[in-house]
């Protein structure tokens, strides 16, 4: 019985999360119409609201095409890896007080390992396609994970210091329920460093390299079409939502808000999470690429020094006061 | 009843996953094989309380040495196979060794004892937290051994910086420092985009 529960709530959260995916592509196109003065979708539905369904049914109807010479076991396997990875992680997300599906102690561990392992997807796509273009897309997500997730992973160190816990639920009453007590004052260069550490790992501008369409036609993706290319797609997307959860989580107190909402706990979260998102959309319609050299240089010579000062300084004021 | 299915499953995917990584022609599906390996071992961890070595286990292999394997298969041009002579003249005789040597070690197996149990029964552990247990454990009674194995990395760390910066030098008769400030994973065609 009780398994059944947790089946049907993994059904539930799988079921919102993939109406967010497709809203949230309209959503993107909506704002960066109105940002470039201009419609967006407009033409299905009122004001274009079923476009997302309709995108939706187009991608699942198309043919599945495999070119000729891919590595067949590499270029199925990948766009399944990158999504799994990627869902993988909202089990552990506290929306609201107990509503998470696992409780576990070491939450923000298992959101890195995962998005770690989402790195494989892009990579193996890469490599499977036999493409060149393909290819250079996967060389380059694989040394950009591999640089920001450092900078990630030490710039929650401060967060893990304050709130002495790696779980998800804790850190969120670590922070107290006040807004002065919400990490991102104590913790503001770690807060710069995640933000930017987050960009780069969910491949968004102005980290984009390695789906720069200008000189990779769509790098790692360039060879798939069809529903594969729409589960890539979801992934991204749903990583978007897990790193913007993370981040309210870690820095903006999670699911609390100036009152409690009565039968929807979750709305605090969901607001701060869209201010995320839109955000990331925000500095999609306005920031231009970043080159590879300065990629890398901001990663190891700006953001990890900048990590591993805030963890020294947090350590040191924590034991000092 | 659950768990020793469990892990059962595992360690037969453990050595499925090892002989298939050992066994499979392309570099690359070995490496895949190697992280589903990494994984079920993870889940052994998981089994045994040990939560924060589960996700060490996968965020440092996994995430990050795995991934360095991958990007030397990729750049090290692998078109013709490297070739070695046979260590043990044909292949049966080889079998055999490596079948005797299994059951060598099967018959050695109840001889296996138990060492003496610590402070930290998975009973214990699961109750104070395996994060805060090992780090306990690791930053006051093992503190010295811990130092120790960060300095040994660190010289690991400088030297390898060193060595790499040294050939690159010869070679190609840039200067070494400009080198150094590199990071050493870069792809090599990338080197040449510097402004």
């Amino acid at each position: 019985m009780h398994i059944l529960i947790l089946l049907l709530y993994i059904l539930l959260l799988f079921t919102v999360v993939m109406l967010h995916v497709a809203y949230a592509t309209y959503f993107e196109r909506k704002i960066i119409g109105h940002m470039q003065v201009r419609m967006g979708p407009m033409e299905v539905g009122w004001h274009g609201l079923l476009q997302p369904i309709a995108d939706g049914i187009k991608c699942f109807f198309k043919e599945d095409i495999i070119p000729e010479n891919v590595d067949p076991l590499g270029f199925r396997l990948a766009p399944v890896v990158s999504l799994t990875a990627m869902v993988a992680s909202l089990a552990v997300l506290p929306f609201a007080p107990g509503w998470v599906l696992a409780d576990i102690d070491i939450g923000l561990l298992f959101v890195f390992a995962m998005s770690g392992l989402a790195g494989y997807g892009v990579i193996l796509a890469g490599w499977a396609s036999n493409s060149k273009f393909s290819f250079l897309g996967g060389l380059r997500s694989m040394a950009q994970v591999i640089s920001y997730e450092i900078a990630l992973g030490l710039s929650l160190v401060g967060v893990m210091l304050l709130s002495g816990s790696l779980n998800l639920s804790t850190i969120v009453e670590a922070q107290g329920g006040t807004f002065g007590g919400m990490y991102i004052f104590p913790q503001f260069i770690a807060f710069g460093v995640f933000f930017v550490a987050m960009l780069a790992e969910t491949n968004r501008v102005p980290f984009d390299l390695p789906e720069a369409e200008a000189e990779l036609v769509s790098g790692y993706s360039t060879e798939y079409s069809g529903m594969r290319y729409a589960i890539f797609f979801m992934a991204e997307y749903v990583g978007m939502l897990v790193m913007s959860s993370l981040g309210t989580i870690c820095f903006f107190g999670g699911w609390s808000g100036p009152f409690a909402v009565p039968y929807f706990p979750a709305l605090w979260f969901v607001l701060k999470v869209y201010a995320f998102m839109f955000v990331f959309i925000w500095i999609r319609a306005t920031m231009p690429r970043y080159r590879y050299d300065q990629l890398m240089e901001l990663g190891w010579k700006w953001l990890i020094p900048l990590a591993l000062a805030n963890i020294v300084l947090t350590a040191v004021c924590k034991a000092l006061f | 009843m659950f768990i020793p299915i469990y892990f059962w499953y595992s360690a037969f995917v453990i050595v499925l996953c090892g002989i298939l990584a050992i066994s499979l022609r392309n570099p690359v599906h070995s490496v895949l094989a190697v992280l589903v390996l990494f994984f079920h071992m993870a889940g052994l961890y998981l089994l045994l309380q040990a939560e924060f070595l589960a996700a060490v286990q996968i965020i440092v292999y996994a995430g990050a040495i795995l991934v360095l394997y991958l990007f030397v298969l990729f750049l090290v041009n692998l078109k013709e196979e490297l070739k070695l002579s046979a260590f043990v003249p044909g292949v049966w005789l080889g079998r055999g060794i490596a079948a005797g040597l299994f059951v060598l070690l099967i018959w050695m197996l109840p001889s296996f004892t138990s060492g003496i149990k610590g402070n930290w029964p998975s009973a214990a552990v699961s109750q104070a937290g395996h994060t805060k247990a090992l780090g306990g454990e690791l930053f006051t009674t093992y503190l010295i051994p811990f130092e120790i194995a960060g300095l040994i990395l660190l010289v690991a760390l400088v030297g390898s910086l060193v060595l790499a910066a040294r050939i690159e030098g010869e070679q190609s008769g840039r200067s070494g420092k400009r080198d150094q400030n590199e990071h050493p994973a870069l792809p090599p065609h990338q080197e040449e985009v510097q402004p």
